[in-house]
């Protein structure tokens, strides 16, 4: 058996208290009873335990101290545990949902396995009972999820369904339509539709919460020189302003001009971030180039260097 | 069928007065007979767990319910599982049982 300092985690002269803390703390963690199922739990716990009786007792520790005893023999016996009563059915004695008397009661059909055993239960009952809810799945643009949308899905029945995809939409949220799922029985409701929105990615826009992103290439003299540019947005192209001495990497806002307001939420803002491009430099620049004499060098690489 | 003295007895460090505010608390449930308590086994060992919660964990009596709360459900959801493995075993074809443990095998985590 390993010794006990190790299995509790303290140097060999800890004080008494040390180790009391020590094993409480490895006690609070590996309880069997807290970690039902758990055999390491169990494992670690008969180790803790063991090892605690040896040296929460002065006498039994300063024996081993001495070597006038080994380690061995000293787990604990297993003794009765709350968790072989509370896993039998005499732990329905305590259960938050069942009866005692056993059987599965309506709570224990509740939320987890009601659509798994849903389905037999309704048939057994004469009572009104409301249909299932029926899933579909239903993909759409980037643009008809930022604006909203109204698409029509053919169900496998062969009815179809107007889906209104509300502005914002965004990719894995499901709309539920009400009463347009599996009928009633006995007079029951009907169930919900739930549709799970897929939304394709866009080639240009990036979604950020209620904010679009975008990469906005722009020509060298318009990052220098500055001057409008035609901006696309999720709500059609916009006129914006590039300011002079603009660079790659710039970000500059549109606000309002992202995902449109909805469920109370504002209207987000659009960042183009520019990306200079030279396009097939002619003579003339290259001319330019080879004579220039910057006044201020700068070392775009600087960051790099710092970092490695 | 086992006494209020029998439970004191049996396990070390419990008081009367703690046995009888756990009972007054409902945290534990022995049936009441005309001759006091008679407690079951399950009752005796949650008794002991208790204690030793109180005691050697020291989670104090103020924060014990939010702990047995818990402690029930998860027992309560054990036996659900196990009842429903049970009933697998006995309704569900074995060829469906492969396909369900390939499928549970296949679930990311």
């Amino acid at each position: 058996m390993a010794d006990p300092y190790t299995t509790l985690g303290v140097p060999r002269d800890a004080s008494q208290d040390a180790i009391r803390d020590a094993y409480r703390k490895l006690a609070k963690r590996h309880h069997p009873d807290l970690n039902p199922g758990n055999a390491k739990a169990e494992e670690t716990f008969k180790a803790v335990s063991g090892a605690n009786s040896i040296l929460s007792d002065p006498e039994k520790r300063g024996k081993f101290d001495r070597g006038e005893i080994d380690a061995s023999g000293q787990e604990q016996a297993p003794r009765g545990s709350y968790r072989d009563h509370a896993e039998g059915g005499s732990g329905r004695r305590y259960s938050r949902t069942g009866s005692e008397s056993g059987g599965w009661s309506d709570a224990e059909f509740g939320d987890i396995f009601n659509s798994v055993f849903g389905e037999r239960r309704q048939t057994d009952d004469a009572r009104p009972s409301p249909g299932r809810d029926e899933h579909y799945a239903l993909s759409t643009s980037f643009l008809d999820a930022v604006n909203g949308a109204t698409r029509r899905l053919t169900l496998p029945d062969g009815r179809t369904l107007d889906v209104k995809i509300p502005p914002g939409t965004t990719d894995g949220q499901v709309l539920r339509l009400r009463g347009l799922g599996g009928p009633g029985r006995n007079g029951g409701p009907a169930g919900d539709a739930l549709i799970e929105v897929h939304v394709a990615e866009h080639r240009h826009f990036h979604r950020d919460g209620q904010d679009i992103r975008l990469s906005l290439p722009v020509t060298l003299s318009e990052a220098v020189i500055g001057g409008n540019v035609e901006v696309p947005t999720p709500g059609g192209p916009v006129s914006m302003r590039v300011p002079p001495h603009a660079d790659s990497g710039t970000e500059l806002r549109l606000r309002g001009r992202g995902v449109p307001a909805h469920d109370g939420l504002a209207a987000g803002d659009l960042y183009a971030k520019l990306n200079v491009r030279l396009g097939a430099p002619d003579e003339a620049l290259e001319e330019f180039l080879r004579n220039w004499k910057p006044k201020t060098p700068i070392d775009p690489r600087q960051d790099m260097r710092e970092q490695s | 069928m086992i006494g209020i003295d029998v439970v004191i007895a049996e396990i070390s460090g419990l008081t009367r007065q703690d046995l009888e505010r756990w009972i007054s608390k409902a945290w534990v449930r022995p049936d009441e007979s005309a001759g006091g308590y008679a407690f079951r086994e399950i009752d005796v060992a949650r008794a002991r767990l208790i204690l030793e919660m109180r005691d050697e964990m020291e989670i104090n009596e103020d924060a014990l319910p939010v702990v047995l709360l818990l402690l029930d459900q998860l027992y309560d959801l054990r036996r659900q599982m196990r009842d429903l493995n049970n009933a697998f075993m006995q309704v569900v074809p074995r060829d469906v049982r492969h396909d369900l443990a390939a499928h549970l095998a296949a679930l990311p985590r």
